[in-house]
């Protein structure tokens, strides 16, 4: 049984469906990632699993319960962090009051898990009174994950974390996934750089018109020809 | 130097106190519109009406306590009756926010609905005070009238000039400034005031975040009653209740809050002292300083006058032009929704 | 309850009805009176369509536009005063040429100068400066012309053209103002764009209390000439004694009632005019062009369409029409009142005209113009008969019955909010909604 799991998932914004049976599910400490080509539905996936579309047909399920009912904001409070691909800081909010905003549902002290955002990115301790929005993109990047690991949630969801980051920032942002991972969350990213994102995945998914394609180890989806070609550009 | 100084009490007397005690009016008011603004992401052209709802409370209360004998000489006695002001217009404004706002909120309205409604309520409540309380001019100001009086500050310097200090101007300086430290204090330190801020400044984060929004509009309307009240209050304790010089209010209002950015609180409070500001320097009539301070030879003959006290709307209106055609975001960045 | 185009006469069927009543119950002079400014309220409101309905342009200062048909009312009807022109003529002459030359000079200094701070402390010298040549000007010229026999006269008069004319340079004179405000405001978003023109519109009305030698300041211009003829000199004639005798009515009621039914016959041609203009504009490529832009403004600026130019001519037209409208009723009033200019009976009011009746719609407009002007005028006494009854209880002498009644009119303004507010909350498209040649879902 997986921790988190979206099954069969039918579905659209409204018009025509952009989810055709697609399934999705990660593992507690596991990193899986989802990769595809432009308009399959990678990004409708995600937001399905956090309930930001309503599904015709197809569940979700967290750690054994339903929640295809819940809102957005109640599977917050459930133990799901999501980190949007833009707009994803208070710009005019200092990087501390971004991470107290994060928290904003837990009514205990939530200073400890403060310094463990800090020390898992250290440059935000230094800018802690900035505002967000003087931050260079890959810092950004690093307050909008803090802010979501505010709520210490189960289970964390990026949009495409490394949008538009210069390739160095990039592996850093990688490597704090890793160690995210490692405290025993469960990672789930959409990314469009396929390659990276494989490297450092347990598993990943290849949706091809929202549908699963390919699914397996991120080793073997590198390894596997097809794949290579044509969504890798390799040979 | 006796010149000079008795020149400074002049400008001092007649535009320096008069110009900081409007602009804090101002940016109380400028204050109320652009929270609204940052918040609920319109122009409400019902808040100069909410104002003089505001007042029109307080002045019945004080009116009750006068009869009753209630007083705290020698401060005025709308003091007391300003909670009950607060208290009514908070409700009226959160009842028409249930009726008016919240409908068009469930829908997702353009905002030029919302400005049309507040268009709507403007109306009604205009109609409201008058029929309450008359179109007819209100003084209900009571206790010391001065501070310091014209004669007693003249035989204190020895100068030819003094500067005469009314309650009412130093009341609103200084409720102003309580006022205003409260708001940020809200605002930079509590949890409640940050969420507010963070609603303002990226609403599908917040909520995202578990920040309630129908918990911030209310807080935000509550605050922009209290503000519209204690403003409109002052001003009828410095200038005299009439219904209808509150509505036309809403153009200096207005343009205080746009010309320090709408939706920034720090930018309402700038805005407000510079249209004051402008507005008493363009239309003060400059013989006498001038006579004050410039040789014999040169002092003028006219009145020296850039423009007549009635143009003083002009004046806030073309500062707002200006700052709309160069610098839109206005003096520190507001949003533009 | 929406009405389909067909259904419109219903409404219109349902106003005369009204206007019947007031006739029967009250007095037939009144009732065509109120129909004359249904009439000019229509004129409004189908003009503030063209801005709002058309392109969305959120016009506040409509009581402006009106205020300059006025003026054009008084320039054009009024006899001039020739002392005052030859004491102060050339006086305001030098001044005008001044203040054009000031914002010429200040217009080729913004497009010459490199953006920085040369330009804009260029700029705000060439302004004040002009500003001050100006008024050296102007000050001893209009000190001089008020000065003129300041009881019945103090300003320079008018040409002493027919009146009818003034409905023309009215619209005219209220055209070239909306050319220079939207010029330079019309890039503006809504809110702005609102706030902006109310501004202006206070600005104007301010103008006109102040600069007696235009137009008397508050001491109005009374005795502008009228399109219809007056009742005093109908009244010598033989053939309205003849007529009124065999309408067995009083002499005076006739004039009176004659009088009203052509101002009001005056009227309607006007309003059929610009109505049948107004359609056949809608209907027109450039008609749909507008609407085009108005529905997606992006993509039409992505076509290449120049939206702000076409904004600009719309800002334009619906003014024009608003300032034929405002000199219109200044001339069946036969006086020019700059204080009776409140921005809560003209522009708000012929706000709520449009949002009622229909935004897009021009019959919607109409239709909204006679039944809110119709609403306004009779809340007042309507409203003191239903509080009569109410109170009918109390003594006679209650302060509160007495408070009550003086209120009245107050009344009127809670009325109109509300129904603005019913209306956008519950029928936002209006009674008469836009036509649109796909079917809309609402």
């Amino acid at each position: 049984m997986s921790f988190l799991i979206g099954e069969s998932m039918t579905g659209g914004y409204g018009g025509a469906d952009i989810l055709n049976g697609c399934t999705i599910a990660v593992e507690r400490g596991e990193i899986a990632v989802i990769v595809g080509p432009n308009g399959a539905g990678k990004s409708t996936a995600m937001k399905a699993l956090f309930g930001m579309l309503s599904l015709r047909e197809g569940a979700v399920k967290l750690d054994g319960h339903d929640i295809t009912k819940l809102s957005p904001q109640d599977r917050v409070a459930q133990g799901m962090g999501f980190v949007p691909q833009t707009h994803n800081v208070f710009t005019s909010m200092s990087v501390e009051e971004n991470l107290e905003m994060g928290a904003f549902l837990r009514t205990d002290d939530f200073k400890g898990t403060m310094e463990q955002v800090y020390a898992l990115f250290p440059i935000l301790k230094q800018k802690r009174k900035q505002p967000a929005g003087q931050l260079s993109g890959g810092q950004r990047q690093q307050v909008a994950v803090g802010r979501a690991l505010m709520t210490q949630p189960k289970v964390l969801m990026l949009d495409e974390p490394t949008a538009g980051v210069s390739p160095i920032v990039m592996d850093e942002l990688f490597d704090r996934i890793i160690e995210i991972a490692r405290t025993g969350i469960a990672i789930l990213m959409v990314e469009q750089n396929a390659r990276q994102a494989l490297n450092i995945a347990d598993k990943g998914y290849v949706l091809v018109q929202g549908g699963n394609r390919f699914t397996d180890t991120g080793e073997a989806l590198m390894a596997n020809p097809e794949v290579r070609r044509t969504f890798l550009g390799g040979k | 130097m006796q010149d000079f100084l008795n020149g400074f009490m002049l400008l001092s007397n007649f535009l320096i106190v008069p110009a900081t005690a409007y602009g804090s009016q101002l940016a109380m008011g400028a204050l109320g519109v652009t929270l609204v603004y940052g918040i609920l992401r319109f122009s409400n052209f019902a808040h100069g009406d909410t104002m003089a709802f505001g007042t029109m409370v307080v002045i019945l209360v004080t009116a009750l306590f006068q009869k009753m004998g209630l007083s705290i000489e020698p401060l005025p006695t709308a003091l007391l009756a300003i909670p009950f002001g607060i208290a009514a217009t908070t409700v009226m404004v959160l009842l028409s926010d249930r009726l008016v706002y919240r409908h068009q909120r469930k829908v997702r309205a353009a905002p030029v609905v919302f400005l049309i409604s507040s268009i709507g309520l403007m109306f009604v409540l205009n109609g409201l005070v008058r029929f309450i309380i008359g179109t007819g001019d209100q003084r209900f100001g009571d206790g010391e009238r001065f501070i310091i009086r014209f004669g007693e500050f003249k035989e204190l310097t020895g100068l030819d000039e003094g500067i005469a200090f009314k309650t009412s101007q130093g009341l609103t300086i200084v409720t102003a400034i309580i006022v205003v430290a409260a708001l940020f204090w809200f605002l930079e330190r509590t949890r409640a005031g940050k969420s507010m801020r963070a609603y303002s400044d990226n609403e599908d984060l917040a909520l995202l975040s578990g920040i309630s929004p129908e918990r911030v509009v209310m807080i935000t309307w509550i605050i922009s009653a209290t503000l519209a009240t204690i403003a409109g209050t002052l001003y009828g304790l410095d200038k005299g209740f009439k219904p209808f010089t509150y509505f036309q209010l809403l153009l200096p209002i207005f343009a205080a809050a746009i010309v320090g950015g709408l939706g920034n609180p720090l930018g309402a409070i700038a805005g407000g002292f510079v249209i004051a500001f402008s507005e008493v320097t363009v239309t003060y009539a400059y013989k006498k300083l001038l006579t004050y301070w410039l040789p014999e030879s040169w002092a003028p003959e006219g009145l020296v006058q850039l423009l007549s006290t009635d143009y003083k709307f002009a004046v806030s209106f073309v500062i707002l032009v200006l700052v709309l055609l160069f610098r839109p975001t206005g003096i520190f960045a507001g949003k533009s929704v | 309850m929406t009405l389909s185009k067909q259904q419109a006469p219903l409404a219109f069927a349902f106003m005369a009805m009204a206007l019947i009543m007031v006739g029967i119950f009250q007095s037939w002079s009144l009732s065509l009176t109120i129909l004359n400014y249904c009439l000019i309220a229509s004129i409004m409101a189908l003009g503030l369509n063209i801005q709002w309905g058309y392109a969305g342009l959120f016009n506040v200062g409509l009581m402006g536009f009106a205020a300059l048909g006025g003026i054009a009312a008084v320039l054009v009807g009024m006899k001039p005063v020739p002392e005052a022109w030859a004491l102060g003529g050339v006086g305001i002459g030098a001044g005008l040429l001044v203040t054009l030359g000031t914002i010429f000079l200040a217009i080729t200094a913004y497009r010459r100068l490199p953006k920085g701070y040369v330009r804009g402390w260029g700029m705000g010298a060439i302004i004040v400066l002009g500003y001050f040549l100006a008024r050296y000007f102007f000050d001893p010229a209009t000190n001089q012309i008020e000065s003129v026999n300041p009881a019945q006269t103090g300003f320079l008069g008018g040409l002493g053209l027919p009146i009818i004319f003034s409905w023309g340079v009215g619209g005219v004179l209220a055209a070239g103002v909306a050319w220079v405000i939207g010029k330079v405001t019309l890039g503006l978003r809504s809110d702005y764009l609102a706030i902006a023109t109310l501004g202006i519109s206070e600005i104007i009305i301010a103008v006109l209390k102040n600069e007696e030698w235009l137009t008397r300041g508050v001491k109005n211009v009374n005795g502008i000439p009228r399109p219809m003829p007056y009742e005093y000199d109908l009244q010598q004639q033989l053939w309205a004694q003849e007529w009124a005798a065999w309408f067995g009515a009083d002499l005076q009621d006739f004039t009176s009632i004659y009088v009203k039914l052509c101002s009001a016959g005056l009227a309607l041609v006007m309003l059929g005019v610009l109505y049948w203009l107004s359609q056949t504009a809608i209907k027109s490529p450039w008609g749909r062009m507008m609407r085009a832009i108005r529905d997606n403004e992006t993509a039409a600026l992505a076509m290449g369409k120049h939206v702000t130019g076409r904004h600009l001519q719309v800002f334009i037209l619906g003014s024009a029409v608003v300032g034929i409208a405002g000199a219109m009723m200044t001339s069946f009033d036969g006086q020019f009142t700059p204080t009776t200019y409140n921005p809560l009976r003209f522009t708000f009011l012929v706000w709520v005209m449009v949002i009622v009746g229909g935004s897009g719609n021009n019959l919607g407009s109409i239709v909204g113009g006679f039944l809110i002007w119709f609403f306004w005028v009779e809340a007042e006494p309507m409203g003191y008969a239903l509080l009569n009854l109410l109170t009918s209880g109390m003594a006679d002498d209650s302060p509160l019955r007495a408070h009550l009644l003086d209120s009245a009119a107050h009344m009127r303004l809670i009325t109109m909010g509300l129904i603005l507010l019913v209306t956008i909350r519950f029928r936002p498209r209006g009674l008469l909604p836009e036509q649109s040649k796909q079917a809309r879902s609402h």
